[in-house]
């Protein structure tokens, strides 16, 4: 028997590997995205209570619909006025 | 620069058995000839000594001369000039021979062999050979472009496929090129011609990536047409795929196709047809969500995200029964295609599920019938949020056809007995919490439509003779906020 030879059916990329982002240290604003899923704004009203307690600034945010990606101009809104993001996958 | 003879040979070939000594001793004799042999070292070895001459032909290596010539037969003497073609004799013709060799300078010794005899078929036209030599054209000619792959001579295939995550986790037909090139050959599309972006990654799926992935699923070649179409609708963006496949909704895509193509390829409208045992439907469903598994990358537990998922996921796909007892035309007709067409209709659905009604006559009570098993898509307490595909059965379809409703009448109706009042659907009504947030209802007898509209109750009709039956799709979330609907012609993809 010999070694076979197929295509290859997936798209070839070779996804980049990245670590971790580091903490935002305190005073940083952390973007809160509400993905408009039921109770998602609990969710976020909890973190946002949390956050600000701990010295960070929160900037509200979120997505016409749960159901497609945030569109370009919401994602640059938030990488322009926030340094991290936390996206509410609520239900 | 000087014309010269080349000599084409296989091993297994009386007639070139018979040839070969004459052209070996023109060769030593110091004729511009040289015989290239299409068997293996080995059988050339063995065919030297057996017909007696003093030196092994050489080998045309991957039968590059032969594919380049292609002969129907061999022997084959070609008459060369600077490497270019000026004349070819097949087989043995003894006088037209010795004159092709004349032109050369040559002198044939061929008294004492027939006068003329055909030769063997050309190991380039053994179609498993053939297949290969044309997908190294393709590769050479850039109409291949996806990387290679090796599996191991000691590796199952079947195995070597899963364990590298290009399954589905059923087994798959291995991509090979020769059955890629073979189905690239049912589409008029080049190869590297790009029919959508795939999420979640959005790789762009060329006609090439969704061959090897409808070789994979299993598809008949006359199939392609409606994959590629089925894969153009899955990326137009108001279909959604993304969050589809992303979704904890049991939900995927389902390719309804309309049209005579459906039964050329071989596709079953008619008893079980949203069942096993049509490798035309089950493939073309399976290939397209290949297509997302392979080129979008999205995977359950990872970019999939459903909580149970369903087995329409593995492809889901049927065709609509369009012969004389249909009610009305297809759906993709409805929807816009040409009546001669054949079109493809997408719609992001959960699994199948049977209504019964085995004693309405009239369209009237089976509207009825039919509204109250819609009611629960989702959850009858989940309104204006999911669409419906309704497969009407023949059976039922009757009704509507001899009462002569059309599909327009039967949505409005269908839209109409599908209304509730907002007193029922709040939450807590009935003892569960699901429902309408009261503070939206001022008026507890205020109707509430179930469906954004009447052609959010997609009709399609497919089954077999018996069984007063029809199926139900629910959809995942619909319209604006989730996937509408998107239907395409196969046409510009055959």
């Amino acid at each position: 028997m010999s070694a076979l030879e197929i295509l290859d059916p997936s798209a070839e990329r070779d996804p980049e590997g990245r670590p971790l982002a580091g903490r935002p240290p305190e005073g940083k604003t952390i973007a809160l995205m509400d993905i408009r899923k039921p109770r998602g704004d609990v969710f976020l009203d909890e973190l946002e209570r949390l956050l600000t307690a701990r010295g960070y600034a929160v900037e509200r945010t979120m997505k016409p619909t749960f159901t497609k990606p945030a569109p370009a101009d919401v994602r640059k809104e938030i990488a322009a006025r926030c340094d991290a993001v936390i996206e509410a996958l609520a239900d | 620069m000087a014309a010269e003879l080349l000599v084409l040979v296989k091993h297994d070939c009386e007639v070139c058995d018979q040839v070969l000594p004459v052209l070996a001793d023109a060769a030593a004799a110091g004729a511009p000839l040289r015989i290239l042999s299409q068997s293996s070292p080995e059988e050339t070895a063995e065919q030297a000594r057996r017909v007696g001459l003093r030196a092994v032909p050489d080998i045309d290596v991957d039968l590059e001369v032969s594919a380049r010539f292609d002969p129907e037969a061999v022997p084959t003497v070609l008459l060369l000039d600077g490497g270019e073609e000026r004349g070819r004799v097949e087989g043995l013709q003894r006088e037209r021979l010795a004159k092709l060799a004349g032109r050369a300078g040559a002198e044939l010794a061929l008294d004492g062999l027939p006068e003329l005899r055909p030769g063997c078929a050309s190991l380039t036209r053994d179609p498993a050979v053939a297949a290969t030599l044309a997908a190294r054209r393709a590769r050479a000619e850039g109409r291949l472009r996806a990387r290679a792959l090796e599996v191991g001579a000691l590796e199952d295939v079947f195995d070597a496929l899963h364990d590298r995550g290009l399954t589905d986790g059923l087994p798959v037909v291995p991509p090979t090129p020769e059955r890629v090139v073979a189905m690239l050959e049912h589409t008029g599309r080049g190869p590297q011609e790009v029919v959508g972006a795939v999420p979640p990654y959005g790789a762009d799926a060329t006609v090439e990536k969704v061959a090897i992935n409808a070789v994979m699923a299993g598809c008949p070649g006359e199939t392609l047409p409606i994959v590629l179409a089925a894969v153009e609708a899955a990326c137009v963006e108001s279909f959604a795929w993304h969050g589809l496949i992303a979704t904890t909704y049991p939900a995927g895509p389902t390719v309804i196709v309309s049209g005579p193509l459906a039964a050329e390829v071989g596709m079953n409208a008619e008893g079980n047809a949203l069942g096993q045992g049509n490798r035309a439907t089950l493939s073309t469903g399976r290939a397209l969500q290949l297509v997302g598994w392979n080129v979008g990358g999205g995977r359950p537990g990872v970019e999939d995200r459903a909580t149970h998922g369903q087995m329409g996921k593995l492809g889901s796909c049927f065709a609509e029964r369009l012969d004389e007892t249909a009610p009305w035309a297809g759906l993709a007709q409805d929807r816009g295609v040409a009546g001669a067409e054949t079109g493809v209709t997408l719609v992001a659905t959960e699994g199948p599920r049977v209504i019964v009604d085995q004693l309405a006559r009239e369209p009237e009570g089976l509207c009825a019938s039919l509204a109250l098993a819609l009611e629960s898509v989702a959850h009858p307490k989940q309104r204006l949020a999911f669409d419906a595909l309704l497969v009407v059965g023949p059976e039922h379809g009757r009704v509507f056809r001899e009462a002569g409703w059309d599909r327009a009448r039967v949505q409005e109706r269908l839209f109409e007995l599908t209304t509730s009042p907002a007193g029922e659907l709040t939450h807590g009504a009935g003892g569960s919490p699901e429902g309408i947030d009261p503070k939206f209802v001022s008026d507890p007898a205020m109707p509430v439509a179930k469906f954004a509209a009447p052609d959010r109750i997609l009709l399609a009709y497919a089954g077999g003779d018996a069984g007063l039956f029809s199926m139900v799709y629910g959809s995942w979330a619909a319209g604006e906020i989730g996937s509408a609907p998107v239907t395409v012609s196969v046409e510009p993809w055959r």
